[in-house]
């Protein structure tokens, strides 16, 4: 079975007319991974035993009408830690690492019925943008398998868009669930910064990272959700707001909402082909009855090399952990503990890896932090600060999510700071801790664009509000990945 | 050799480890002496995928040692990453407080040759402990987490401190007050108290700051003093030969007295220190310090003087008394179960003092209570047992026996009553005619062969004072 025609919700029905056992459902999920995954290469690792085995409970115990997650297939980008399941964070450092605990959103998921059925292949350790930096394999594009999928949660956005599971897990730092979401036309959430607990993700840079939800639809966004947000003492980042029905807006109004178009957004480095159908979906948005105004986000030009100081500072520390010592790969043929580490380190980690970890341990040093570290922080402060004052008198800000859609594989990896511009429109949103959905806007050349909607803190209600309202006037999920499908 | 030439200073880092349930930044124990690894967590391990959780303890337990030490407390906290790689250390980094310490500005005052003094405290951080490696001698190195992520404060003092004497007039000073919150130990030899010394000397009258050596590993005050001492010396030979002093890491070598090199330090450690950003920051109001205000025990300085102006105890007692907070509370406690003060005193200095010391034990290891103390020194007050039943009795209660039912079951009542004693006394005086005759010539002592038989008569359970009263009176009718 693939999924590239229904809903979280069409199946529920299904489940609970009796008309799909959940292990028939499950099963089915299975064979399609198997029979599409040659071509996408989307799963490093498969959960075929632990899936069926929930599935067989769910199907003797039943599921009841308000348990709308249970039976329903997802997957979990490889970098969330899942209990005696090989986690890999696409690092050769981790292979066959198996954790002796899962992560709190697969708690959270379990807990609502939800079943992993495998984990997904990203960049290394989250870091990069095409998931070409993943030890394990190359994910293709769902649309054109000539293109790369985007990233770091690649395979997490082409296992939703070609149909794999009707839902997955995605992780974004500076646009990694945004921006694959965009280049395959799906709808891609990165929450509110502490709305979902990060307890169980692999750090890549911890005050930007943010678990969220990838989906075909906006309501079944909203319902993935309402299952993994809210407060977890174990992360002590995460909030204690109460945590809404974020289906509770999905009506179609935006009547009245006031929204905003950052010209920075909108300038050079964006491909005009890009920029007109994001004009065309703010259009259409206006013809629901919203109220668009151009606003100015000036220092939004420094968020890319903001982020990458923070980022790899964090980054630096976060990964210090990797040594070959308590789990994971270790390096062979060693004289010393040192050259146990060196060797473990040198084999492990990839050039993407390694570069950051080398960009990070520069700009904390004694002699750079002032420079370097001290600055980006304050240049974070700037953007948040700037957002604050757009969302005193507006609902949202809408963009473009990319600057360009889908490209080929090898593109751009010559000059990485190239490469890091193409997450120039996501990164402010991670530094100043706000949401942001990506969802379908159309397409140019055959391969989606996404349009960007960022709202105020914890107001995802309004994000999906809007994004929902115009999903249901374009209808645009409808259309799916050609060819054979 | 003299170095009266020389003016020295010394500048103190203290380490506490803080008696917290639980550690720094995880769920598990944090007690100590455990099997290896035992009191571990994947957050210890630095397992892919942890988070730290900041114990609201060890931040209270700080803001605790903050007003011991007369420091401000910082309303804003927030934790930041040392970065160093160690086998001890998993995540490679420590979290601490650098840019933003718990507090700052404190002091203690010392007492060296009777010239008191203030030393100022620059601040103190609230920070987690690395594990421990043990290299053996099987070729292995072999890591142990336990300590791992055990709370920690580090007492950063003012270089304020003239002489080794200084230097251990101030650690006693700050030994006595941190024990008296109530917060740690402060055991060295158990390392919930651990220091290191930064010294440096240079010429009277030279504005140029000396090159500063830093002590390491000294496990004793006495060790810290005959370190700095040795190193006084030490450096004023290298100046009068004319040499130029390294900037060194050196530790205390307790057998031969002298201080060896550890390391050169040619350029500082780069810890790459930055705002940790899986803690959100806390806020300390005024309810929180006046909650950690309300939690503090009395000081010991002020106890002490309660115990010399209220209850009229020799200053000497009181300062015994004061050497641990477990003595004093016990020692408060039981005056308020009731107890005559001078009495309980006396029994702590004195039996109980004893009793650990045979026992090696500390007073809270032990089945006394303060409860049980004052009991018995009640039983004496009221004349049911004498102060030689009460050597049995105080055995017992050190067994954690109640001593009402104990005196009770043992049949260990005093023989009061005159109605028996008075025909006892009477018929001694009349077998010791030549005593009766001695005491009424004038002779006090003479009573003593008297009491000698009612004593034998009772097996020793008549009242000694009830028996004095009534062979005076007996004596004073034969008259």
């Amino acid at each position: 079975m693939n999924f590239l025609k229904t809903t979280v919700k069409d199946l529920h029905q299904d489940l609970i007319a009796k008309e799909l056992s959940v292990s028939d459902l499950t099963k089915e999920t299975f064979d399609n991974i198997k029979a599409t995954d040659d071509r996408y290469e989307a799963f490093i690792t498969l959960m075929e035993e632990q899936a069926l085995g929930q599935a067989q409970n769910l199907d003797e115990n039943g599921i009841e009408e308000d348990q709308i997650l249970a039976g329903i297939p997802f997957g979990i980008k490889d970098n969330m830690v899942t209990k005696d399941v090989q986690t890999t964070a696409a690092s050769r450092i981790l292979k066959d690492f198996k954790p002796v605990y899962s992560a709190a959103v697969l708690e959270n998921l379990e807990q609502a019925g939800a079943i992993g059925v495998g984990k997904l292949n990203l960049d290394e350790f989250a870091m990069g943008s095409t998931t070409e930096t993943s030890y394990y394999k190359q994910t293709k594009n769902a649309w054109d398998q000539t293109k790369i999928p985007g990233g770091s949660s690649g395979g997490s956005a082409v296992a939703v868009a070609a149909g794999q599971v009707p839902f997955a897990l995605g992780s974004d730092t500076g646009g990694s669930i945004r921006q694959p979401a965009a280049f395959n036309g799906i709808v891609g959430l990165k929450p509110t910064y502490g709305r979902v607990s990060r307890w169980g993700l692999i750090a890549f840079a911890s005050s930007l990272d943010q678990i969220g939800p990838l989906t075909r639809t906006v309501e079944d966004n909203a319902l993935v959700l309402n299952a993994i947000a809210g407060y977890d003492a174990r992360d002590q980042t995460s909030s204690k707001k109460t945590v809404p029905d974020f289906t509770a807006g999905l009506t179609g109004d935006v009547k009245g909402m006031k929204i905003a178009i950052p010209k920075e957004y909108f300038g050079k480095g964006v491909d005009p082909k890009v920029v007109e159908v994001v004009k065309a979906g703010i259009a259409q948005l206006e013809a629901l009855g919203a109220k668009v105004e151009e606003v100015s986000l000036p220092h939004t030009k420094y968020g890319v090399a903001a982020y990458y100081i923070l980022g790899s500072s964090e980054a630096s520390s976060n990964l210090q952990r990797f040594d070959g010592i308590r789990y994971g790969f270790r390096a062979e043929n060693v004289k010393t503990l040192e050259d146990l580490y060196v060797q473990t380190r040198t084999q492990g980690f990839g050039d993407e890896v390694k570069r950051r970890i080398m960009l990070g341990t520069y700009s904390l040093s004694a002699g750079s932090y002032d420079a370097y570290f001290k600055k980006a922080a304050q240049v974070r402060t700037l953007i948040a600060n700037e957002f604050q004052n757009v969302f005193a008198q507006y609902d949202l800000i809408i963009a473009p999510t990319t600057p360009n859609i889908a490209y080929g594989f090898g593109e751009n990896q010559d000059d990485p700071q190239v490469a890091y511009m193409n997450d120039a429109l996501t990164i402010p949103v991670n530094l100043a801790g706000l949401p942001g959905i990506s969802i379908n806007a159309g397409f140019v050349d055959g391969l989606p664009v996404g349009m960007q909607l960022i709202g105020n803190r914890f107001e995802e209600a309004k994000i999906y509000q809007a994004a929902y309202a115009f999903e249901q006037a374009t209808r645009l999920f409808e259309k799916i990945p050609g060819g054979e499908n | 050799m003299a170095i009266s030439n020389f003016e020295t200073t010394i500048g103190l880092e203290v380490h506490v480890e803080l008696k917290t349930n639980s550690k720094a930044m995880s769920p598990a124990p944090a007690s100590y002496g455990s099997e290896p690894n035992l009191n571990t967590n994947v957050i210890d391990w630095g397992y892919p995928g942890v988070l730290p959780q900041a114990n609201k303890g060890a931040i209270e337990a700080g803001m605790m040692a903050a007003l011991a030490l007369h420091a401000e407390i910082t309303p804003n906290l927030h934790w930041d990453r040392k970065n160093y790689f160690y086998p001890d250390n998993p995540k490679a980094y420590q979290v601490t407080q650098q840019f933003e310490p718990i507090a700052k500005n404190g002091w203690l005052e010392i007492e060296v040759n009777g010239e008191k003094k203030r030393v100022g405290i620059t601040e103190m951080h609230v920070e987690e402990d690395a594990g421990k490696n043990t290299h053996s001698g099987d070729g292995y190195s072999y890591v142990d987490l336990n300590r791992q992520g055990t709370p920690l404060i580090e007492i950063v003092g003012e270089p304020d401190l003239k002489s080794p004497d200084e230097a251990y007039a101030y650690l006693e000073q700050l030994k006595e007050a941190i024990q008296f919150t109530g917060i740690s130990d402060v055991k060295m030899e158990e390392g919930s108290m651990r220091v290191d010394a930064n010294i440096s000397i240079r010429p009277i009258g030279s504005n140029q700051h000396g090159t500063k050596i830093e002590l390491k590993n000294l496990n004793s005050f006495n060790y810290v003093r005959k370190g700095l001492m040795f190193e006084e010396q030490r450096q004023a030979k290298l100046y009068l030969a004319g040499k130029t002093l390294k900037q060194q890491t050196r530790r205390y070598d307790e057998t031969t007295g002298e201080t060896i090199l550890m390391r050169v330090k040619e350029t500082a450690d780069d810890y790459r220190y930055f705002p940790e950003p899986d803690l959100a920051p806390i806020h300390i109001d005024a309810d929180w310090i006046q909650r950690a205000q309300d939690k503090l025990p009395l000081a010991a300085s002020v106890r002490r003087a309660h115990y010399v102006n209220d209850l009229k105890l020799e200053p000497y007692d009181a300062e015994v008394l004061t050497q641990t907070l477990a003595m004093a509370d016990f020692f408060d406690q039981t005056v308020e179960f009731g107890a005559d003060a001078k009495r309980a005193a006396n029994y702590l200095i004195g039996d109980v003092n004893a009793f650990l010391n045979t026992t090696h034990q500390d007073l809270q290891e032990t089945k006394l209570t303060p409860k049980y103390l004052a009991d018995m020194i009640k039983l004496i007050e009221d004349g049911t047992i004498s102060t030689k039943m009460a050597k049995q009795v105080f055995k017992a209660i050190t067994e954690g026996q109640e001593p009402v039912q104990y005196v009770e079951d043992h049949d260990l009542k005093q023989l009061s009553d005159p109605a028996v004693l008075l025909p006892m006394i009477n018929s001694v005086l009349d077998d010791n005619e030549q005593s009766v005759l001695d005491f009424l010539g004038g002779k006090e002592r003479a009573t003593k062969a008297l009491i000698g038989p009612i004593m034998k008569m009772t097996k020793g359970n008549a009242n000694p004072t009830v028996v004095n009263d009534l062979m005076h009176q007996a004596l004073e009718a034969r008259r």
